[in-house]
């Protein structure tokens, strides 16, 4: 990893609950979308936030773009506590240095605007270059996404792109602001595979060249693996493993991982392993009882697991979990040696 | 595509298998698209056959076109395909509406939404069954409670709406109404497409017990090829309109021959070992308005090189045709011909 004592961002203790039931017969319970999460990013370095969906991987996504208020937890850019910005000249400087990229690069481009006009307005917006000098930096922009020569895309229409390139244009867009911090979630899901490789070299470089830090939000773990330095693992709203991407897939310790990495499809594998798992699938966290989240899919719970909520246990070089039997904290050792009766 | 070499087609046993689809230089058009060019394909009984490709390739016309609901403005304009023999095109409709469902099934993509959310699971087994068979509610009933049971999901559930399931659940009902009827032929379009990881490889594993516990066939559609690698005996690549290759699952991975089943092939990040720089296929596919002549894919080719002057002209000028390359490996690529 890029040696960087502070990160660019840093968010400690996020947390958002969102109230369940709809508007008309709002519930009484709370879904714990994300809890206490922790983690930093660094520039030049690309973090991978794995997980399946409703996991809350996205509801992070969305509160490091200022999308979603926490509803605790802090978030810091460049050492300044940045949770709480709400004037509107600093919200702008926050943005210009968060930049997040969507999944859908068909949604999130205006049908009826040109690619000029999608790279000119932040530029006007964030007053980033002289309007003398906005198409030579909109130039820049789409040689830097590979999107050469510029002068065949800049009048085009979203339509008359394909998808791997509209998500390059989004990509530029976000760009256009030169931000610090790219937060892209799951930006290669809807491209055909030939095109998903291309985006993920981009993303390569761009951590490289432009020394960006990335949070890269997918469920694909071959790609994380390809592209990032650091991996979350996110099981029903808390990370339950973490640390360089290579320790974890490699010696996975929370057990939620290692069904994750047995599930993916490898043309590698000559003789696949039926993997044992109780079925079920990620509860939500509505409400959540104290215990361990994936007590009633996991293969090693013990009695424990149920009583008493596993902590994020640090267990060597930055690589941690949070599982009662794997990476038991000191307290929960004690108790295992002399079980209470 | 006018050349049909005989192919041996291999299943997982190794007894021959009679033929049960073949598709015969069909031809597909939407307009004036014409989406499907030219396809030759055949599925023996107790196969899985998996098809693969891009967006936009055909795929998904190739499986409307088997099921026989193809839907204006799409039209076959070429070929036929035989069911144990028979021609399906220009039956009467009474005659195709007894052939679906009954002789060939299928899970549609996206089919976690094809359920109707107001009508409890059972009572749509129910209705589809009575539409096909003379069977008493109560006899369908049961027998959805059957079906409920061999994909895993409580029999109970038969009371349960849509909404009420998960969706890998509702993944594993819309795949019990395929085999309520016993088909022969069930054809799988993306049917994990929308999953998780591990829901997805649970839908897999379930496929592949079905098929062996009752040996029906299945057209098994996708564009990620690396879950073929695990269920698929035997798979095609479809490339803008064109089957380019085709070959028993181990070899197609291990050995393929033409150059955009290396580049897919080698678009997957592995999770395991040396991690190489990618180099994925460069440009995009063609528009089937305009194909490119010759060759669909020279123009994204890294064997078309203008010095290669004779190859060239072939490449930019002359469809290349399905060819045998091993005893069922079939690839359609000027350069392997030369070289063979």
């Amino acid at each position: 990893m890029t040696a960087s004592i502070s990160g660019s961002v840093e968010v400690r203790g996020l947390t958002k609950h969102f109230a369940t039931g709809n508007g008309l017969r709002p519930g009484r319970s709370r879904l714990h979308a994300v809890d206490d999460v922790t983690f930093t990013l660094r520039p030049g370095t690309v973090t991978a936030l794995v997980g399946e969906s409703g996991s809350g991987k996205s509801t992070v996504a969305r509160m490091l773009a200022r999308l979603y208020a926490p509803t605790s937890g802090r978030i810091y850019f460049k050492d300044e506590d940045v949770t709480d910005v709400k004037r509107r000249r600093d919200v702008l400087r926050y943005r210009s240095q968060v930049q997040m990229i969507f999944q859908d690069p068909f949604g999130s481009l205006n049908p009826v605007k040109t690619i000029h006009h999608h790279l000119a307005r932040p530029l006007k917006i964030h007053n980033l270059v002289e309007r003398s000098q906005i198409d030579e930096r909109i130039g820049e922009l789409l040689t830097t996404v590979g999107l050469v020569p510029p002068e065949r895309y800049v009048d085009k229409y979203p339509y008359e792109l394909s998808g791997g390139q509209r998500q390059r244009v989004a990509i530029a867009r976000a760009l256009a602001v030169e931000p610090t911090v790219l937060v892209a979630d799951e930006p290669t899901s809807m491209l055909d595979v030939s095109i998903r490789v291309g985006i993920l070299n981009l993303i390569l470089d761009l951590k490289e060249r432009e020394q960006l830090a990335f949070l890269y939000v997918t469920h694909d773990l071959g790609s994380a693996r390809y592209i990032a330095d650091y991996m979350l693992v996110m099981y029903a709203g808390q990370i339950v493993e973490q640390g360089p991407i290579d320790r974890v897939l490699q010696s996975p310790l929370h057990p939620y991982t290692q069904l994750l990495i047995d599930s993916v499809p490898d043309p590698a594998a000559v003789v696949h392993e039926r993997i044992d798992v109780r079925k079920g699938v990620a509860s939500a966290a509505v409400d959540p009882p104290e215990g361990c989240r994936f007590a009633d899919r996991c293969p090693l719970r013990i009695g424990v697991c149920t009583q008493v909520t596993p902590e994020l246990v640090l267990t060597e070089d930055g690589h941690s979990a949070r599982c009662h039997v794997t990476a038991p904290s000191h307290a929960i050792r004690e108790e295992i040696r002399e079980p209470v009766h | 595509m006018t050349v049909v070499e005989p192919t041996v087609i291999p299943g997982a046993q190794t007894e021959a298998r009679e033929t049960l689809v073949e598709v015969r230089d069909l031809r597909v058009a939407y307009g004036d698209v014409v989406a499907v060019d030219g396809v030759n394909l055949s599925i023996a009984a107790g196969e899985i056959l998996g098809l693969a490709g891009e967006s936009g390739c055909g795929k998904t016309t190739i499986a409307n076109t088997v099921m026989q609901v193809l839907r204006p403005p799409a039209e076959i304009v070429g070929g036929s395909i035989l069911f144990r023999g028979d021609d399906l095109v220009g039956r009467k409709p009474e005659e195709l509406r007894k052939y679906r469902w009954r002789n060939v099934s299928m899970v549609f993509q996206s089919a976690m939404n094809a359920l109707n959310p107001v009508m409890r699971v059972g009572d749509q087994f129910v209705d589809m069954m009575r539409a096909h068979e003379h069977i008493s509610k109560d006899d369908a009933l049961a027998r959805a409670g059957e079906l409920l049971d061999l994909v895993g999901i409580d029999r109970r559930r038969t009371r349960a709406y849509a909404h009420e399931l998960s969706g890998g659940m509702r993944q594993r009902v819309i795949i019990a109404m395929a085999l309520a009827l016993n088909p022969e032929l069930v054809i799988m379009d993306e049917p994990t497409t929308a999953l998780d990881v591990v829901v997805q490889r649970e839908i897999l594993q379930q496929i592949k017990d079905l098929q062996e516990q009752l040996g029906f066939a299945v057209l098994f559609i996708t564009h990620d090829l690396s879950l073929l690698f695990e269920v698929a005996h035997r798979i095609a690549i479809m490339y803008a309109g064109e089957v380019v290759e085709e070959a028993p699952a181990a070899e197609l991975r291990n050995a393929p021959r033409h150059p955009y089943t290396s580049g897919l092939v080698s678009s997957f990040p592995p999770l395991r070992g040396p991690i190489e720089r990618m180099t994925g296929i460069p440009g995009s596919p063609p528009d089937l308005a305009s194909p490119p002549a010759g060759c669909r894919f020279h123009p994204r080719c890294p064997n078309c090189v203008p010095e290669e002057s004779e190859l060239h002209r072939l490449q930019t000028t002359v469809r290349p045709v399905l060819r045998n390359v091993g005893p069922s490996h079939r690839v359609a690529c000027h350069l392997v011909e030369q070289q063979r």
